[in-house]
């Protein structure tokens, strides 16, 4: 029995702790204080900063388009992008993973080429991927696959390489078959790591999907300002000079990517169990 | 006949009723409480005690990592650490050896053991650097002052650190289980290489461990803790004469004292496993 | 003196110990199977797309039109290794993720171990930089050309943008990844807080800072590209989207390949700067891990 103690011993009296020791408090207060600095320097046009709309403005052209159907449909179909290209990448990326992690010679075989292909950054497929590709969409989504598969890959080596292999050893030793090592061990041991490579992944998704829509031109219809994803809408408001529109998609696709790591996150921790201990 | 380091004059611990309550999860516990100890200038003080009973917190508390919640700490008079000033200040007087050792893996064996005088700007790099050698020739440590520490045997970072400690002639060395992680056989002669450190240096050693016989071999006096919260609970003097070698260990009187104390030390075991008691 | 597979590096000199491991590595299958894998992938692209022309691939350029226009001396396009505008959008390119791998160090680096050593530095200016971060680096392209005016300067903040988060963010990793012993070692030892700074926390932090530092190579090239394939005159990406414009299907290979190049390249010298920097951990590495 530990030494719970319901009441504590008289401890030396402590001031009470001002206000601006919260972290809380302080996240306000910075993040507050950055707004005002920028909302300043946009009034006083100051050189970089003060170029930008002032949040003000922002959010004046923000507050129409929150009944405007079109801006919400360009939520929709970027981050009906980021998922059918993550998906596929998970899908895909996965088992390649595990293959090269489990089989020495098909690693041996396929790591080269996916080392040499890495380096070249996704959106340099772009042009290669709209001549492939049949439709501006397949092009795109060719390229978000490829913007994460490389990441959840590598990911999914480093995880299996850093599983224990005393864990091997005595799955063996209790009579495990190939089939139960792979389920009971290797996926439950790669998987943190899976997870990790998600949520960089998904970093990455969002980034080729806006840089798509903006260079691709959205491939949806011209006439609507909305309706080719956010990444579109940027690019519109930006040859429209709708200036504040810009910042307004933008933190739009900044809120859209802060809830798809959440729920990676969420899903992760739900996944893995036994990493919440702590 | 059982006299302390060769006239050593400072040193001298006083430990005041001292209490230590942290908040977990679970609400407030009560590391050590009402705890007192009076250690002699040049003592060799062994606290033994299972694991998680807290006295690692004792140590903390002398070193200046922790604050205390009640009662104070002395050195040789001196307030450490007290109602008015709950936290004492880490210092070269009482310098750490660390349990998974904290030799800084990015520099020199050399640049480790100099580093306190160098850094306290009380010795010059090269002044710093013939003590040094001299005294890691002395640990028997001779030709490894340019490697790395991840290049050396466990015993042998080890033995760096206690002469990295000893640079700084420091009044107390506290020793936080340093030995735990070797084995037996390395255990064996570093225990003999750190008695023969001691009779050549004075200072006050404060030795944490979790091992009886270590405890009764190295030190003048053992003193048995509880499980948490932490507190003597019996007191130990050893009386076999120093100097002392591996010999001590199958000798009757050394059987005597085991046996008189091994009892205590095992109730307060089976407590703590029976807590389920984890590493603080 | 044993002289076989076991023979102690400090018995066989340095380059005998590296023959031994070539000879060794040519010996296992592995280098036999890296070539079946390269010539399954080049094979493939060029039965696909030059011989059978299947499909779309009919449409793509293949290994042979691209080696062929990348090593002649008289390019039908005007882009080889023999023509001096080639290299003149490597070099834009090198010197605007140069630029801003040395801006977003310089500012990255200190930022970032600053918010690892002080709570209250945190806690002020962390939720700003994590309310920023989910926001893509791409989707600022507009933004930062209405901001900074000029071709060069958008570009390079929209780099610098990206490598900073990944730089900050690590090294502040870097920082709290130290154990605690270190620092407490170093006070006990009569260390100031600057000492301990200076002696404990910036080496602790260098793995983790060379790790963001690689990352941050690549994502400054991956911010590059995209930039300039939207808003830049010059540079690989610009390239890359020019010759997709001016049906010059070839050249979009050689820019793909050519930025791959760099790209490993810069990543590699990195890497090894890390390596020098941290000459301890490599000697630990090479005992096995003593640690």
């Amino acid at each position: 029995m530990s030494a719970v103690v319901d009441s504590v011993a008289p401890q030396p009296a402590r001031p009470r702790q001002p206000v601006l020791r919260h972290p809380v408090v302080r996240a306000f207060v910075s993040i507050a204080l950055f707004v005002a600095f920028w909302e300043l320097a946009s009034r006083l046009n100051w050189p970089w900063i003060g170029q930008a709309p002032a949040p003000s403005k922002v959010l004046d052209a923000w507050m129409p388009l929150l009944n405007d159907h079109g801006y919400w449909y360009s939520w929709y179909q970027s981050s009906r992008r980021v998922l059918s290209g993550f998906l596929a990448a998970m899908l895909i990326g996965i088992p390649f993973g595990l293959a090269m992690a489990t089989s020495r010679i098909f690693h041996d075989v396929a790591f080269p080429v996916f080392e040499i292909l890495r380096p070249v950054p996704p959106l340099a497929w772009v042009p290669a991927a709209i001549i492939f590709w049949p439709t501006q969409e397949l092009s795109i989504g060719f390229v978000i696959f490829l913007g994460a598969i490389f990441t959840i890959v590598l990911n999914v080596i480093g995880g299996a390489r850093a599983i224990d292999g005393r864990f091997f050893q005595a799955a063996r030793s209790m009579g495990s078959s190939n089939w139960d090592i792979f389920r009971r061990i290797i996926l439950p041991g790669v998987l943190p790591s899976i997870i990790v490579g998600c949520e960089v992944g998904i970093g990455i998704t969002w980034n080729v999907v806006v840089a798509a829509e903006m260079i691709s031109g959205g491939g949806g219809a011209i006439q609507s300002r909305a309706g080719g994803g956010l990444g579109f809408f940027i690019w519109n408001s930006y040859i429209g000079a709708s200036y504040p529109l810009i910042v307004v998609g933008m933190v739009s696709i900044g809120i859209a990517g802060y809830i798809s790591s959440a729920i990676i996150r969420r899903l992760g921790i739900l996944a893995t169990p036994w990493l919440r201990v702590r | 006949m059982n006299a302390p380091a060769p006239m050593a004059s400072k040193g001298a611990i006083r430990i005041q009723n001292v209490d230590k309550v942290y908040l977990a999860r679970e609400g407030a516990v009560q590391a050590v409480s009402d705890c007192s100890r009076d250690i002699r200038p040049g003592e060799f003080c062994m606290i033994v005690g299972p694991s998680g009973c807290g006295k690692t917190t004792l140590l903390n508390a002398i070193a200046g990592f922790h604050d205390i919640t009640g009662g104070a700490i002395y050195l040789d008079s001196e307030m450490l650490c007290g109602p008015e000033r709950p936290k004492a200040e880490p210092g070269p007087d009482r310098v750490v050896v660390f349990q998974n050792g904290a030799l800084f893996p990015w520099k020199t064996n050399l640049d480790n053991v100099t580093f306190g005088p160098v850094v306290q700007g009380k010795m010059t790099r090269a002044e710093a650097s013939e003590k040094a050698r001299g005294m890691m020739a002395d640990a028997g440590l001779a030709g490894v002052e340019h490697n790395y520490p991840g290049e050396i045997s466990s015993g042998m970072r080890r033995r760096v650190e206690i002469v990295r400690a000893l640079m700084n002639d420091p009044k107390v060395l506290l020793l936080d289980e340093p030995f735990r992680a070797l084995d037996s056989l390395t255990k064996s002669v570093m225990h003999e290489a750190l008695l023969e450190i001691y009779y050549k240096n004075k200072v006050t050693i404060f030795f944490i461990t979790h091992d009886l016989e270590e405890a009764i071999f190295l030190g003048h006096r053992v003193a048995i803790m509880t499980t948490r919260p932490c507190k003597p609970k019996k007191l130990l003097e050893v009386d076999i004469p120093h100097p002392r070698n591996y010999s001590v260990l199958t000798s009757p009187r050394f059987r005597e004292l085991m046996e008189e104390t091994v009892s205590a030390v095992h109730e307060e075991a089976v407590k703590a496993f029976e807590a389920g008691e984890k590493e603080m | 003196m044993a002289n076989g597979p076991r023979a102690s590096a400090a018995e066989v000199g340095a380059w005998a110990m590296l023959m031994y491991r070539i000879s060794g590595w040519l010996r296992s299958p592995t280098p036999y199977l890296m070539l079946a894998g390269f010539a399954a992938f080049f094979g493939a692209w060029f039965l696909l797309s030059e011989v059978f022309r299947v499909w779309r691939f009919a449409s793509l350029p293949g290994p042979r039109a691209v080696l062929l226009e990348w090593f002649n001396p008289n390019p039908v396009y005007g882009m080889s290794l023999y023509t001096p505008d080639y290299y003149m959008h490597v070099w834009m390119s090198l010197r605007r993720v140069l630029y801003a791998f040395v801006i977003s160090t310089g500012l990255g680096v200190p930022f970032g171990l600053f918010l690892g050593w002080s709570k209250v530095f945190r806690e002020f200016t962390f939720p700003v930089f994590e309310t920023l971060r989910p926001i893509p680096v791409l989707a600022w392209v507009p933004l930062a050309i209405v901001m900074f005016k000029g071709d060069e300067t958008p570009v390079i903040f929209l780099t610098t943008l990206a490598s900073f988060y990944a730089t900050a963010l690590n090294t502040m990793l870097g920082v709290q990844s130290i154990d605690e012993s270190y620092p407490r070692a170093a006070a006990c030892l009569g260390a100031s807080k600057w000492q301990i700074f200076r002696h404990v926390i910036i080496p602790g932090a260098l793995p983790f800072m060379f790790t963001g530092l690689q990352i941050s190579v690549g994502v400054a090239w991956f911010s590059l590209v995209a930039a300039e394939m939207v808003s830049g005159e010059y540079g690989l990406g610009y390239l890359i989207n020019s010759s997709y414009v001016n049906v010059q299907y070839p050249v979009i290979i050689i820019g793909m390949i050519s930025v791959g190049i760099v790209g490993y390249a810069s990543s590699a010298l990195v890497r090894l700067a890390g390596d020098y920097l941290m000459q301890w951990r490599v000697r630990e590495l090479a005992l096995g891990g003593a640690r």
